[in-house]
C-alpha cells in the first residue's frame, strides 16, 4: 500500500508540474504579447519596453518560468490586472460559494443515483424501473445549462410572475450569514446538478447490482434466511461500489466544467464565474490562478479517489 | 508421409456442411456489419432516432432555403417589426414563425444556421478524435515498447487534464472561434478512444491469425491496418456514436459561456445565452433548447442501439425489436 | 485413428539432401520481475539445445507433452521468435540472425500451419483475401490473376472456389484447416511446419486433412515437420520421429524403428499410454505410470532432465547429461539421450529408480498399481 501511495502521489505531482508548464507556455510564450496588452493599444514602444522590463518579460523564458514556479510554490499568484487585489485572496473569497454547490450537489446526486439504481435493480422491468431508466437517459442527454435555465425559468420566473416570489433568481448568500437564504439560493443549482449527474449512477448501480443479485451466493444467502434488505444492501451494493467510485472519480474531473456552467446560469459568484468574467476582462493573473488551483484540486481529488479505490479493491495495489 | 486410412474425399459430405443454396445461387456471406445493420433496422427506437437526426441534418443543410423562404437572412435585424418598443423579442407570428431574438432577428433562421454549427462541430471534432485516437491506440498496442510507453503516458496525461479549464485558458489567449472549439473538443476526446483501442489491440496481438500474418512476412504496418484494425473497428464505431453527442454538448456549452462561436454567428449555445436575459420570451429559450435536447437524445439513443446491435446480450429492457 | 491390420505403411523416399539443419538451438524467455531492482528472476527455458536435421521430401514428426517446447521450436524455425542461441541453416543459408527484411524472401519458402482452425484465420476478412495474403505481401500477383490463383489453391485443397467471398465463420473446422493449408501453399514453399494441425479436429475429419497433406506432399515434393502430441497420428504420417522432453530431444529415429525399438524410458512411457482398442489386449498390457509431474521449465533438473520420473534412474543420471547418440548398437539414424537405454524386451514396469528422492513418489505409484491390479479379473 505504501508503494502504491508513493507511486500515485508522484504521478500526481508530475501531472501538476506539467500543467504549470502548459499554462506558462500558453500565456507567456504564445504569440500573445502580454506586455503590449497591458500597456494598452496606444502605448509607445518605450512604454511597452518599460512594462516588459517591470514584469520581467525580457528575461529568458526558462528564467521566467523559474520565477513563475517559485512564486506559485510560495502561494503567490500575482495581482489582478483589474482590481489590483492579490489573486490568492480573490480566490479564497469565492471558494465557499463553489464548495457549497459542489458538496451539496454531490451528496444529493449520490443519494439520488444510488437509491434509484437500487430500486431499479430490485424490481427489474417494473414500471418504476422503466420510468427511472427513461428519466436517467433523458437527463443524461441534457446539457447542463439547458436544464439550469429551464429550472430557472420554471421555478423562479414562472413562480415569481404567478405570485410566489420565494426562490431567488441568482446570487449567493453565505451559510454563516443566513442559513435559510443560503439554502434557498442553493436549491436550484443543487437540483440541476443532481439530476444531471445522478443519471449515470442510476444506470451503473442498476447494472452492477443486477449482475450480482443473479449470482448463486445471493440465492444461498436468501435460503439461509437472511433478510432481503441485508441481502440487497450488504452483498448487492458492495459489488456496485467499485464502478461507483470509478465513476465518481471521472465526474470529479468533469465537475469543474459543470460548476462553471452552473455558476454562470445562476449568477453565483464562485470560482467558476470568476474564470468566465476574467476572460471578458482579459485579467490574465486571475485566469492563471483559477486554472492552476482548479487543476491542482482535481488532481488531488483524483488521488484521493484512487486511494479509496485501492482500499476497496486490493488488486489495484498490487498492479 | 503415407495415406494412413483410405477415405474418399467425399465432396457430397463437404457440401452438406455448407449453408444451403437458394434457387441454385450460393448465398453470399454476411459480414458483421451487415448483421448489425439488419438488427438496427428492426430496432424501433434506433430507427426513430435516426429519422430525427436526419430531419435535423436536413434542417441544417437547407438553412439558406429557410432564410430564402422566410425572406429573413440570418443576421438581419428587424428593429421595427421584430422587436417590442422596449427592445424585447417578439413572440411567434406568421411573419416570424418561431419569434425573434433580442436583436429582432428571425429565430427560426438562426436556429437553422445554429444546427449547422452544432452538427459540424460534433461530427468534425469526433472524426478527428476517432482518427487520432485509433491511430495512437493501434500503434501503442501493437508496436509496444518505447512507442507504447510514450504514447500511453501522453494519453494518461491528457486524460488527467481538466478540460474546460484549459479550454477557458486557451480561449483567453487566442480568442473564441469555431475552429478553436473544434480543436479543443477533439483534443480532449481522442485520449479515451486511444485507451480503449489500445486495450483491444493488446489482446488481438496475441491471436493466432496475427502470428500467421507475421509468419507470412507481413510488415507491422500491414498487420496493424489490414488484420488488427478491422477487428477493432466495431468498438470504434460504438465509441464514435457516443462521442458525437458529447461533442455537440461540449460545443454548445462553450458557446453558451462565450468561448465558442463568436457573435453574430448563431450557435444554439449562444442563442440560449442571450435568452437568459429575457425570461418572459419563452420561445427564445424553448426552440433552441428543444432542438439541442432532441439532437443529443437521438444520438445517445442511436449510440446505445448500435452498441446493442454489435453485442446483443444483456437484458432487453424495452422491447426494441418487433416481435415475430 | 487406428491401424488396420494388414495395411503396411508405404514409406515415401526422401531425396536425401539436407533441407533444414538445427544446431544447438536455444530459446529462453526471460521472466521480468515486478520490482525495479531485481533484474532477472530466471527464464523459461522452453528450448534448451536442440539439434536436428530434416531432409528434403521427408516428414519429421515431433512429439512430446504439453510444455516440452515443440511449439516454441516450431516458431523458432519459422523465425517468429528470435533465437537465444544456436543456428538454423535452411537450404544452405543461415537464417538464425537475419533481419525481418532479409527474412522476407526466406519466408516464402518456409510456411506454417497452425493448430487452432478458429483462431488462425482473421474473422473479419474474407477467405479469398486471407488465402491471397501471401501474394499481396510478396507482390507476386494481383487483381484477376491473384483471384485465379487463389481459386486454384482452393480447389487443390478441396474447397469450392465459389466460396471465395465467404467469411471463416461459415466454414467447418476441417474446412478452415484446409483454408490454412491453402494459404501455406500459396507461395510454393519447400518446408511446411505443421503445428498440431489436426489436434482440434474431429477424429473423422483428421483423416481427411492428413490425407490432403499426404497428397500435396507427393504432388509438390513438400517437406513437413509435423508436430503432435498424439503418437498414433504421428506414427503414420512421419518418416522419422523426434521425441522431445522439457526443451531437449530425448530420442530420434525412423518411425518404424521407434515403435519397434523404443530406447528412451520416456518414449516407452508414451508408447504404453497409447490407447489400444482391443479390450483384451489392453487389459493384458501393463501400464507404465510415471511418477511425479513434469518439472517447471524455469528450473529443469540437473543432468538428464528426465531423472526425477525415470524408473531406471541412477546416480550418474543426476550428474551427467546424456548425449544424443546411437545406443545399444543402433544404427546412425537412431539416437537416444539416455545413459541406460531400454533394450528390446526389457520390462520397465518392474524397475525402480535408485535415487533416494524418487522413493516416496514410487511408493505412491506402487499403491496405485496394486489397487489397479486387484481390479483385473
Amino acid at each position: 500500500m505504501g508503494r502504491f501511495l508513493v507511486r500515485r502521489i508522484s504521478l500526481g505531482a508530475l501531472v501538476l508540474w506539467i500543467i504549470t508548464i502548459l499554462v506558462f507556455v500558453m500565456f507567456f510564450v504564445a504569440p500573445n504579447d502580454v506586455a503590449h496588452n497591458i500597456a494598452g493599444r496606444n502605448a509607445t514602444p518605450a512604454t511597452v519596453a518599460n512594462v516588459r522590463r517591470t514584469l520581467g518579460l525580457d528575461q529568458p523564458i526558462v528564467t521566467q518560468y523559474w520565477h513563475f514556479l517559485t512564486r506559485l510554490l510560495h502561494g503567490n499568484l500575482g495581482q489582478s490586472y483589474y482590481t489590483q487585489q492579490p489573486v490568492a485572496s480573490i480566490l479564497k473569497s469565492r471558494l465557499p460559494a463553489t464548495l457549497s454547490i459542489m458538496v451539496g450537489a454531490a451528496v444529493i446526486w449520490m443519494l439520488l443515483g444510488v437509491s434509484s439504481g437500487i430500486i431499479s435493480a430490485i424490481r427489474p422491468r417494473s414500471v418504476a424501473d422503466r420510468g427511472l431508466t427513461t428519466f436517467a437517459l433523458f437527463f443524461y442527454s441534457l446539457p447542463t445549462f439547458v436544464l439550469g435555465l429551464a429550472m430557472l425559468n420554471v421555478f423562479f420566473y414562472q413562480l415569481h410572475t404567478h405570485g410566489w416570489p420565494n426562490l431567488p433568481g441568482s446570487g449567493y448568500v453565505p451559510l454563516t450569514q443566513d442559513p435559510y437564504q443560503w439554502f434557498l439560493h442553493m436549491i436550484l443549482p443543487w437540483v440541476t446538478l443532481a439530476l444531471l449527474l445522478a443519471a449515470t449512477y442510476t444506470r451503473l448501480t442498476r447494472g452492477a447490482m443486477l449482475d450480482v443479485l443473479g449470482e448463486d451466493y445471493i440465492r444461498t444467502a436468501r435460503a439461509k434466511g437472511l433478510g432481503e434488505g441485508r441481502v440487497v444492501l450488504r452483498h448487492g451494493l458492495r459489488s456496485a461500489l467499485t464502478p461507483i467510485v470509478t465513476q465518481f472519480g471521472i465526474d470529479l474531473g468533469t465537475l469543474v466544467g459543470n460548476l462553471v456552467v452552473t455558476e454562470t446560469v445562476f449568477g453565483i459568484s464562485g470560482v467558476g464565474k470568476l474564470a468566465i468574467d476574467s476572460i471578458t476582462n482579459q485579467d490574465l493573473p486571475v485566469i492563471i490562478g483559477v486554472v492552476i488551483c482548479a487543476s491542482a484540486s482535481v488532481v488531488i481529488m483524483n488521488i484521493v479517489v484512487d486511494i479509496a479505490y485501492a482500499l476497496l479493491d486490493p488488486r489495484v495495489r498490487l498492479n | 508421409m503415407t495415406r494412413p486410412v483410405e477415405t474418399e474425399l467425399l465432396t457430397s459430405e463437404l457440401d452438406a456442411e455448407l449453408p444451403p443454396t437458394v434457387g441454385g445461387v450460393a448465398i453470399e456471406g454476411r459480414s458483421a456489419y451487415q448483421l448489425v445493420w439488419l438488427r438496427l433496422r428492426q430496432d424501433r427506437v434506433a430507427m426513430a432516432s435516426a429519422i430525427m437526426i436526419a430531419l435535423i441534418a436536413l434542417f441544417a443543410l437547407f438553412a439558406p432555403l429557410v432564410a430564402h423562404f422566410t425572406g429573413h437572412s440570418v443576421n438581419q435585424e428587424f428593429h421595427r417589426i421584430g422587436e417590442n418598443p422596449d427592445g424585447s423579442p417578439k413572440g411567434p407570428s406568421h411573419i416570424f414563425v418561431w419569434g425573434t431574438d433580442d436583436q429582432g432577428r428571425d429565430l427560426l433562421v438562426r436556429c437553422a444556421y445554429g444546427a449547422r454549427i452544432s452538427l459540424e462541430a460534433g461530427l468534425i471534432a469526433t472524426a478527428i478524435a476517432v482518427f487520432v485516437g485509433t491511430t495512437v491506440g493501434l500503434a501503442s498496442g501493437y508496436l509496444g515498447k518505447i512507442v507504447d510507453t510514450i504514447l500511453s503516458r501522453t494519453t494518461d496525461l491528457v486524460l488527467a487534464l481538466p478540460y474546460l479549464l484549459f479550454a477557458i485558458a486557451l480561449v483567453a489567449v487566442v480568442g473564441p472561434s469555431l475552429g478553436i472549439a473544434i480543436a479543443v473538443i477533439a483534443f480532449f476526446s481522442w485520449a479515451s478512444v486511444g485507451r480503449i483501442v489500445r486495450g483491444q489491440v493488446l489482446s488481438l496481438r496475441e491471436r493466432e491469425f496475427v502470428e500467421a500474418a507475421r509468419s507470412l512476412g507481413a510488415s507491422s504496418m500491414r498487420i496493424m491496418f489490414i488484420d488488427v484494425l478491422p477487428n477493432v473497428l466495431a468498438q470504434v464505431v460504438v465509441l464514435a456514436s457516443l462521442l458525437i453527442p458529447s461533442a455537440i454538448v461540449f460545443e454548445a456549452t462553450l458557446s453558451y459561456l462565450g468561448l465558442g462561436v463568436p457573435p453574430p454567428t448563431p450557435s444554439w449555445g449562444n442563442i440560449i445565452a442571450d435568452a437568459q436575459n429575457y425570461q418572459e420570451a419563452w420561445w427564445f429559450l424553448l426552440f433552441p433548447g428543444i432542438l439541442l435536447l432532441l439532437t443529443t437524445l437521438s444520438f445517445n439513443l442511436l449510440g446505445d442501439a448500435i452498441r446493442d446491435a454489435f453485442d446483443p446480450r444483456g437484458d432487453q429492457m424495452f422491447a426494441r425489436t418487433k416481435k415475430g | 485413428m487406428s491401424t488396420e491390420p494388414g495395411v503396411a505403411p508405404v514409406q515415401s523416399q526422401p531425396t536425401g539432401e539436407v533441407l533444414l539443419e538445427l544446431t544447438d538451438v536455444v530459446k529462453h524467455f526471460p521472466i521480468r520481475s515486478s520490482s525495479l531492482f531485481r533484474r532477472d528472476a530466471g527464464a523459461v527455458r522452453a528450448v534448451d539445445g536442440v539439434s536436428l536435421t530434416v531432409r528434403a521430401g521427408e516428414t519429421l514428426g515431433l512429439v512430446g507433452e504439453t510444455g516440452c517446447g515443440k511449439s516454441t521450436l516450431a516458431r523458432c524455425i519459422t523465425r517468429l521468435y528470435d533465437l537465444t542461441a544456436g543456428t538454423i541453416v535452411f537450404d544452405g543459408e543461415d537464417i538464425s540472425r537475419l533481419s525481418p527484411r532479409a527474412m522476407r524472401p526466406v519466408r516464402s519458402k518456409i510456411q506454417m500451419i497452425f493448430q487452432d482452425p478458429y483462431g488462425s484465420l482473421n474473422p473479419r476478412r474474407r477467405v479469398g483475401s486471407i488465402i491471397g495474403d501471401p501474394f499481396a505481401i510478396h507482390g507476386m500477383a494481383s487483381g484477376a490473376d491473384r483471384k485465379r490463383r487463389v481459386q486454384e489453391l482452393m480447389e487443390m485443397v478441396g474447397l469450392n472456389p465459389e466460396h471465395y467471398n465467404r467469411f471463416p465463420a461459415e466454414f467447418s473446422g476441417g474446412q478452415r484447416q484446409r483454408i490454412g493449408v491453402a494459404r501455406a501453399l500459396a507461395l510454393s514453399p519447400k518446408l511446411i511446419v505443421c503445428d498440431e494441425p489436426v489436434s482440434a479436429l474431429d477424429v473423422s475429419i483428421q483423416a481427411q486433412v492428413i490425407n490432403l497433406l499426404a497428397d500435396l506432399q507427393t504432388e509438390f515434393g513438400l517437406t513437413y515437420i509435423f508436430i503432435a502430441h498424439d503418437l498414433s497420428v504421428v506414427r503414420h504420417v512421419s518418416d522419422r520421429v523426434a521425441v522431445m522432453y522439457l526443451g531437449k530431444v530425448g530420442e530420434i529415429s525412423s518411425s518404424e524403428e521407434l515403435y519397434l525399438h523404443p530406447r528412451h524410458p520416456y518414449t516407452n512411457a508414451l508408447m504404453s499410454a497409447v490407447p489400444v482398442p482391443d479390450p483384451d489386449l489392453s487389459d493384458r498390457r501393463e501400464r507404465l505410470i510415471l511418477a511425479g509431474d513434469v518439472p517447471s521449465p524455469t528450473n529443469p533438473p540437473s543432468g538428464c532432465r528426465f531423472h526425477p520420473r525415470c524408473p531406471k534412474a541412477r546416480q550418474d543420471c543426476v550428474e551427467k547429461e546424456p548425449a544424443l547418440i546411437p545406443r545399444l548398437g543402433d544404427g546412425p539414424g537412431h539416437q537416444t539421450a539416455c545413459h541406460y537405454a531400454v533394450a528390446d524386451g526389457e520390462d520397465l514396469t518392474t524397475q525402480r529408480s535408485q535415487l533416494p528422492s524418487a522413493a516416496q513418489a514410487q511408493d505412491l505409484v506402487a499403491t496405485t498399481r496394486s489397487t489397479e491390479g486387484s481390479e483385473t479379473p
